[in-house]
């Protein structure tokens, strides 16, 4: 079986190739600063996905959020964003001049909260789908909303109604059976899953025995933990019958071939955008090659 | 002292900051060689536009970088030492101590190797005119390795015709390999253990010059260690004179990316570093003791 590349389509959004950008990994409006028009001249991903916002904006953690390991990085930023109506005004526009669709990541702390940032943002033309950050606590119950099949599934037929744009649930790693997880999703009504987020990590500072970063423990990303990615997508593309966005340490177009192996219909570059800010183009482009070595 | 406040300067204003190639390129080593103790490496780019002072590149070695998944992981940011157009290409210097594994990669780098180069990056030094209305002069305050980035601006000064004053201070010898890149003779120093100039801080050096009748129509422009940093933007600010304060955090991406490199905002909230920086009014910021560097 060759891999699937080339044109896919996720909830309907037809997309160019299979290479997205995971959340909070690349900042286009910020890009286009250091970069000029050249980023739009051959943007690396086939849809953008925006960085977390929420409904009230936030600083975002203390520094230091960053710590290097062998392989990876520990980030603990704390979400940062303009908050909704910052990010409606200011963001948004220039987001849509990518030409590529928006996937727009949200997250709250309630369902009510959730159902009026998923309401305010799907309504906008601009905007083709919506990624739901399930990493946050349910303020009512304290519970990790996507730790619990229960409380995803709770929250997805909240937010179902209120709009016929595809959601997409990112899904924590750092549980038992993420599969769990992802079927609660669908029956919840999710059009498609997204893993895996940052794996629960902590660096201490030898010299002091405290945390190393600001806010304590943060999220490991990178190298370190594409195999541990690699096997919970395919766990989640065993049990549904959703699209999967596959990501986690994925570097080359060979990485972003075993993830779509492993049943994802697209994937996603997140860390290596750090090391090579044209990485998802160069995955893009690794990846046709390897279809084409494959073709018959 | 009676000092005359420096004149209010234009708010939030946007320097125009040289915009890098998208993505990294291969650049060739050209030669590496010891300053003091530290390393001067230089690589011949061929691709990148003339940087501004102030701006930054993120580098990593082409080889034995991230090999047998150890540290270095991700890209160093560093400032540039020296640049000069070399037929189509120029040459990047940078001045670099090996203090942790990505530091002691660049500074081993040997004539034939490749760097894997992104840049320039940044907010550059802003013009004295710029900060100060009808500013007569500049003043350059570095310290240790931190003098590399002045260098460059003090050369840009002295072509535009602006008089610099350049005050440079340095914990030992070992640690004065910054001073061969100024080549003007115009140079004040500072050594913490008496071998050159005066026995003490640079700051201290500053703090006389801050006593003179000419204070305010000329602003400070500083890089060095956190601690020197702090010291002149508390003293500029006690004095209301403006200074530009060339500044390093831990960082990923080096173009607005992982939000890694977050500095405190004097009005609240961080600014990104790599994007809002790394040259920042010393107004802007709550303080410029940035947590974290010590992780390199």
């Amino acid at each position: 079986m060759s891999p699937a590349v080339g044109a896919v389509s996720i909830a309907g959004i037809e997309l160019e190739h299979p290479v997205l950008n995971g959340s909070g990994t690349f900042d286009a409006i910020a890009a286009r600063r250091a970069f000029g028009e050249a980023l739009l001249d051959d943007f690396p991903f086939a849809a953008f996905v925006s960085k977390t916002i929420t409904l009230e904006p936030r600083a975002g953690n203390p520094p230091p959020r960053l710590y290097e390991t062998p392989a990876g990085m520990i980030n603990s930023i704390g979400l940062p964003n303009k908050g909704l109506a910052g990010f409606l005004e200011h963001d948004l526009p220039q987001l849509a001049e990518l030409g590529v669709p928006l996937i727009v990541s949200v997250m709250a702390t309630s369902a009510e909260e959730f159902s009026r940032l998923v309401a305010a943002v799907a309504e906008r033309e601009e905007v083709a789908a919506l990624e739901l950050n399930v990493s946050c606590p349910n303020v009512h119950s304290g519970l990790i909303v996507g730790e619990r099949p229960e409380e995803t599934r709770a929250l997805l037929e909240a937010l179902r109604p209120l709009s016929a744009k595809p959601l997409i649930v990112k899904l924590t790693p750092n549980v038992a059976a993420p599969a769990e997880i992802a079927v609660a999703a669908e029956e919840g009504g999710a059009d498609a899953v997204s893993l895996v987020n940052t794996l629960k990590a902590l660096a201490i500072d030898a010299a002091t025995g405290e945390p190393w970063l600001g806010a304590g423990r943060g999220g490991l990303s990178g190298a370190a933990i594409r195999a541990v990615a690699l096997a919970q997508v395919s766990d989640v593309a065993a049990a549904v019958s959703i699209p999967v966005i596959g990501m986690g340490g994925i570097a080359s177009g060979r990485h972003a071939a075993a993830f779509i192996a492993a049943g994802a219909t697209a994937i996603a570059v997140g860390t290596e955008s750090f090391r090579d800010p044209r990485a998802g183009a160069r995955i893009r482009d690794e990846l046709a090659e390897l279809s084409v070595a494959a073709a018959p | 002292m009676s000092a005359t406040p420096a004149p209010s300067p234009p708010q939030g204003q946007e320097i125009e900051r040289v915009t890098a190639p998208f993505g990294r390129r291969l650049c060739d080593v050209a030669a590496n060689r010891a300053s003091g103790g530290y390393r001067v490496f230089s690589l011949l780019d061929g691709e990148g536009p003339e940087p501004a002072a102030g701006q930054f590149y993120m580098l990593s070695a082409a080889s034995r970088w991230d090999s047998d998944g150890e540290r270095p992981y991700l890209p160093r940011a560093f400032s540039f030492a020296a640049c000069e157009a070399l037929g189509g290409a120029r040459r990047l210097d940078f001045l670099v101590e090996a203090v942790g594994p990505g530091t002691e990669r660049l500074a081993a780098l040997a004539k034939g190797e490749q760097v894997w180069v992104t840049g320039p990056l940044g907010r550059p030094f802003a013009p004295p005119g710029a900060l100060v209305d009808g500013a007569a002069g500049a003043i350059l305050v570095g310290g240790g390795i931190g003098v590399a980035p002045l260098a460059v601006w003090a050369e840009a000064l002295r072509r535009a015709g602006v008089p610099t004053r350049v005050l440079l201070g340095f914990r030992d010898r070992n640690h004065s390999g910054g001073l061969a890149l100024f080549s003007c003779s115009e140079v004040r120093l500072a050594s913490e253990d008496g071998h050159a100039g005066h026995r003490g801080y640079v700051t201290d050096l500053l703090g006389v010059l801050l006593e003179g009748d000419d204070i305010g129509t000329a602003p400070v422009y500083a890089c060095g260690p956190p601690a020197m940093l702090e010291a002149v933007r508390a003293m500029c600010a006690e004095r209301g004179v403006v200074c530009e304060l060339a500044m390093e955090s831990p960082m990923a991406c080096g173009y607005g990316a992982c939000f890694g490199c977050a500095v405190p905002l004097a009005a609240g909230g961080y600014m990104r570093l790599c994007v809002d920086g790394p040259v920042v009014r010393g107004d802007q910021i709550q303080t410029a003791l940035v947590a974290g560097t010590g992780h390199r």
